[in-house]
């Protein structure tokens, strides 16, 4: 008898343990999803698609930006917060074939011009300082807001770049260039208008990993499609429109982002993998040292997509401040504060070892070695010629 | 001193390029031959590339298909050009209007120069025929051309109708961003030289033709196509133009991959590529090739009409349909084909062709020998010329030096050998009779200038005037003492330095410092300044001093021949 009403309360205090132990895992849970929610700081996304050349063989840097366009779209960035720029009018040009129409891939399989493209930026616009304007928020007053970049301290923004480029440098519509140290300087001037929360660089062009070497404002990651000395190869050479339509990296970049829907939790490590060096031919890079999160903790629709994050519960969660973070917040405000006076410009360029301004100094020796040599041979052939007893003339 | 002002070293230097320039002459000119020769070896010819970027590969699809098309409109032609004996014009322009085309015509006539030999009349007279293609998304500011040259004796039906046929086909297609004008011109290059000068609007050749009514933007490129039969074993490519002319090398290129990858056998100058370039065979025919292609340029004749666009900067080629008795023979599809391909090519382009090279030389269609590696050899055989000018002018020079030795000294004053080191370092310091220096010193005009030393005791052989001509030369024009002069030199007849012609300079130099001398001279010798004649003309040690006599006659006024004693 009495076993039998224990084994009863056994099972109920085996019940009981399991149910608070269910509930503790339950409210970690919680914990964790609240964690996961906020995981990421930004609320929106913005994109600055850019292609920089022009001319009808240069087909593909149009192809790939639209692509980049096309899949952003896609993943939930509306055409208000993104920036198209396209230096040139593929579609329409006159030695296309297949008109209104820009493939990505060959036989005509993916037309990325779509019905609804809003190039804010096109031909003659697109150049290195509506570029910096667009970045830095300097536009002028009637700019439309199609082509001004309206972002805040909590905009994830994605750039992506394609065209001819070397090393530092990318060339804007064949005639004129952006160089490294520029775009780091501008992206400095969006850290410091807190004009982003993070930011994705992606660059498709020949020695593309020089133009991410000089960043130098956090929270910035960069891809490129090859290193300093490569050169980013052309892919999808298509016999009936008479061009090359893709470049490599960009291409299995689409491929990849084909594959990404807006609830994929993909994150950027499997981008970092996505153009080996077997496919690409060039070597793509990438430079995560100046973001603060790990890479594999970023999903790619953080940048590429604008999620609402909606998350549905049915406990209740107490968000309690992070005291620590707000001590720490308020401790750096004092030390601010007391930091005011000695603020000085950082040092962006090494001046004075690029540009010698004034010539230093020197203690002045006799001259030794080859220049005693020569001076010795002159005078020597001197005399010869003259006759030593000139040398009243010289002294 | 140095080594040009002193005398003695000068002379050395002098014998040794003397002696040394026979041989040289004979090693350049050998040389220059060996380096022409040596062209169309491997290390000097170089694959041909393509240099124009927007031009690309040729990734193109080719879709002409309407070689039946163009077998009947051949014959259409060639009936109705049997029946009316001309170019049979309005049968031309209803085809072209019914292709789709917009049809011009312009007529032309010209007076040969020479009589005919088939008629009595020699006046030329015909119609061109030409149909625009407009490219229908773009403004019409650029196009390219395809002609076929119809004369009375090159019955290219064929090419006639293959034209038409591209032209049906080109129609259809929208992806033309120039237009495209088919040319049919009669009485062959004539007529296309008729058209070119209207649609320019120049008139070089004095032509009378209509002006054109219609016109279609600068032409960037133009093919001219010739073609008999149905059937070609090979295409032969023209490209030398008038007055040796060349068309830019990435059409050549361009023309050359179509060929390849359509398989399609081209041939230059008639020949065959060589397949073998690593023995001896194959650099020996593109010798041969390239050797004829030189001899084609230098007679100046155009091969073709492409020869006359040339000179509007229009890069042109003449293909030639060749049916020879070769087993693989190619219809007019695959011409068709290749010609479309270049024709779509060429669409692509943004500017005039003008990345590859404008001069070079071709031993084979995929070689080419650019003008930096053959100009050499002709350098070297122009450098023969100079080495015999200099070893004439030494020879002069020399010339004279020799009889001063000969004649031994009488009473030379110590000035002549500073005399020559004087008058050659006081280059233009001029004859200046008040100039006394110093004789050990360097530099200035030494006393040899001075008059009573011309006039007495002058040892034969004297090099004077230095300063007579003022040159900035490195060799001081010596004057040149003639040994006939120094043979009459018992007489007492002054010697006459007679200065060397250096013809402008040397004149107007000479007049002043021989003025400057006669007023030093002051007695009544009646000498005209200008005149220092050659006493001697025929007594001379050789041909040279002959020469040199002569030309200073030419040069100077001779007023008398020789001062009177």
């Amino acid at each position: 008898m009495a076993a039998n009403s224990f084994r009863p309360r056994v099972v109920t205090a085996l019940a009981g343990l399991l149910a608070l132990s269910f509930g503790s895992l339950a409210d970690s849970r919680i914990e964790d999803q609240a964690e996961q929610f906020f995981r990421s700081g930004h609320t929106n996304n913005w994109a600055v698609l850019v292609c920089t050349s022009r001319f009808w063989f240069n087909y593909r840097h149009v192809a790939n930006t639209l692509s980049v366009y096309r899949s952003v779209k896609r993943l939930g960035i509306p055409d208000s917060h993104i920036v198209l720029m396209l230096a040139d009018d593929m579609a329409c040009n006159a030695r296309n074939p297949k008109p209104a129409t820009v493939f990505s891939h060959k036989n005509m399989e993916l037309n990325v011009y779509g019905d609804d493209v809003e190039v804010d930026y096109r031909s003659y616009e697109v150049t290195v300082e509506n570029f910096l304007r667009v970045l830095t928020g300097r536009v002028p007053p009637g700019t439309p807001r199609s082509k001004r970049l309206l972002s805040d301290d909590r905009s994830n923004i994605l750039i992506y770049m394609t065209g001819h480029g070397g090393n530092g440098f990318l060339k804007f519509q064949d005639s004129e260039e952006i160089t490294n140290i520029e775009l780091a300087d501008a992206f400095e001037q969006m850290w410091q208008k807190r004009r982003y929360n993070e930011l994705l660089f992606i660059i498709d062009t020949c020695q593309g990993a020089s133009m991410y070497e000089r960043f130098y404002s956090p929270n910035i990651m960069a891809l490129a499609s090859s290193q300093v000395g490569e050169d980013s190869l052309s892919h999808q050479p298509d016999p009936a429109i008479g061009v090359h339509l893709m470049d490599r990296y960009t291409f299995y970049v689409l491929e990849f982002l084909e594959e990404i829907n807006p609830a994929s939790q993909t994150n950027m490590n499997d981008l970092f993998q996505v153009c080996p060096k077997s496919l690409c031919v060039s070597t793509p890079g990438h430079r995560t040292d100046l973001f603060q999160r790990d890479p594999k903790n970023v999903l790619i629709t953080d940048f590429f997509g604008s999620v609402r994050k909606v998350e549905i519960t049915t406990e209740t969660i107490s968000l309690q401040p992070d005291l620590g973070i707000m001590e720490s917040s308020n401790k750096e405000d004092q030390i601010d504060e007391e930091r005011m006076e000695p603020l000085k410009y950082a040092e962006q360029l090494p001046v004075a070892q690029i540009i010698h301004q004034k010539p230093k100094l020197k203690d002045w020796h006799p001259p030794g070695g080859f220049i005693l040599g020569l001076w010795a041979l002159i005078i020597m052939v001197f005399f010869k010629t003259y006759g030593i007893k000139h040398m009243k003339f010289i002294f | 001193m140095g080594l040009l002002s002193d005398p003695v070293r000068r002379r050395a230097l002098a014998r040794l390029v003397l002696r040394l320039n026979a041989p040289l002459c004979v090693l350049s000119y050998v040389a220059g031959i060996a380096w022409f020769l040596a062209l169309a070896f491997p290390p000097l010819t170089q694959r041909t590339y393509m240099s124009e970027n927007a031009m690309g590969s040729t990734m193109v699809e080719e879709q002409f298909a309407g070689g039946d098309r163009a077998r009947g409109f051949a014959r259409d032609f060639a009936a109705h050009r049997r029946k009316s004996g001309a170019l049979p014009v309005a049968w031309l322009e209803r085809t072209m209007r019914s292709v789709g085309l917009e049809v011009y015509t312009q007529s032309f006539s010209r007076k040969l120069p020479f009589p005919d030999e088939t008629h009595e009349r020699y006046m030329v007279s015909g119609t061109n025929v030409y149909g625009i293609l407009r490219a229908p998304r773009a403004a019409s500011t650029e196009s390219l051309v395809l002609t076929v040259p119809c004369g009375p004796d090159s019955t290219n039906s064929q090419a006639v109708g293959l034209l038409l046929a591209l032209a049906a086909h080109f129609r259809g297609q929208i992806y033309w961003a120039k237009d495209i004008i088919f040319l049919v011109t009669e009485h062959d290059l004539l007529g296309t030289e008729a058209w070119l000068e209207a649609y320019h609007d120049v008139n070089v050749t004095g032509m009378q033709s209509s002006p054109l009514q219609g016109r279609a933007g600068a032409i960037q490129a133009a093919v001219a196509l010739e073609l008999s039969s149905d059937v070609v074993t090979s295409l032969d490519v023209a490209v030398e133009g008038l007055n040796g002319q060349l068309p830019n090398l990435d059409l050549l290129n361009l023309f050359q991959t179509f060929c390849q990858k359509g398989g399609l056998l081209c041939t230059l100058q008639g020949k065959l590529q060589a397949q073998d370039w690593t023995s001896i065979d194959g650099p020996l025919q593109g010798l041969q090739t390239l050797l004829l292609m030189v001899l084609q340029q230098a007679s100046g004749r155009p091969h073709g009409p492409h020869g006359l666009f040339l000179r509007y900067r229009v890069e042109a080629l003449t293909l030639r349909g060749i049916n020879s008795f070769r087993q693989y023979k190619y219809d007019l599809v695959a011409v068709g084909k290749a010609l479309e391909g270049v024709f779509r090519k060429l669409n692509h382009l943004l500017e005039r062709l003008h990345q590859s090279f404008f001069f070079y030389l071709l031993p084979a269609l995929s070689r080419f020998v650019s003008i930096g590696l053959y100009m050499p050899a002709a350098g070297f055989l122009l450098l023969v010329l100079g080495l015999k000018a200099l070893e004439l002018w030494m020879q002069l020079h020399e010339a004279g030096v020799g009889p001063e030795e000969a004649g031994g000294a009488s009473g030379p004053s110590p000035l002549p050998p500073q005399a020559q080191g004087g008058e050659h370092s006081g280059l233009g310091q001029g004859l200046d009779g008040t100039e006394a220096g110093s004789p050990d010193l360097p530099g200035t005009t030494v006393g040899l200038h001075h008059p009573h030393q011309l006039l007495t005791g002058l040892p034969a052989g004297r090099h004077h005037g230095a300063g007579c001509c003022a040159h900035q030369a490195l060799w001081a024009p010596a004057t040149l003492w003639h040994p006939a002069g120094a043979d009459k030199s018992g007489s007492h007849t002054p010697r006459q330095p007679v200065p060397v012609a250096r013809a402008a300079g040397g004149t107007a130099v000479t007049g002043r410092g021989l003025a400057a001398l006669s007023g030093g001279a002051g007695t009544g010798r009646a000498r005209a300044p200008h005149l220092w004649c050659p006493a001697l003309s025929a007594a001379g040690p050789g041909p040279l001093p002959l020469l040199a006599a002569l030309l200073e006659c030419a040069l100077l006024e001779v007023t008398s021949a020789c001062p009177v004693a």
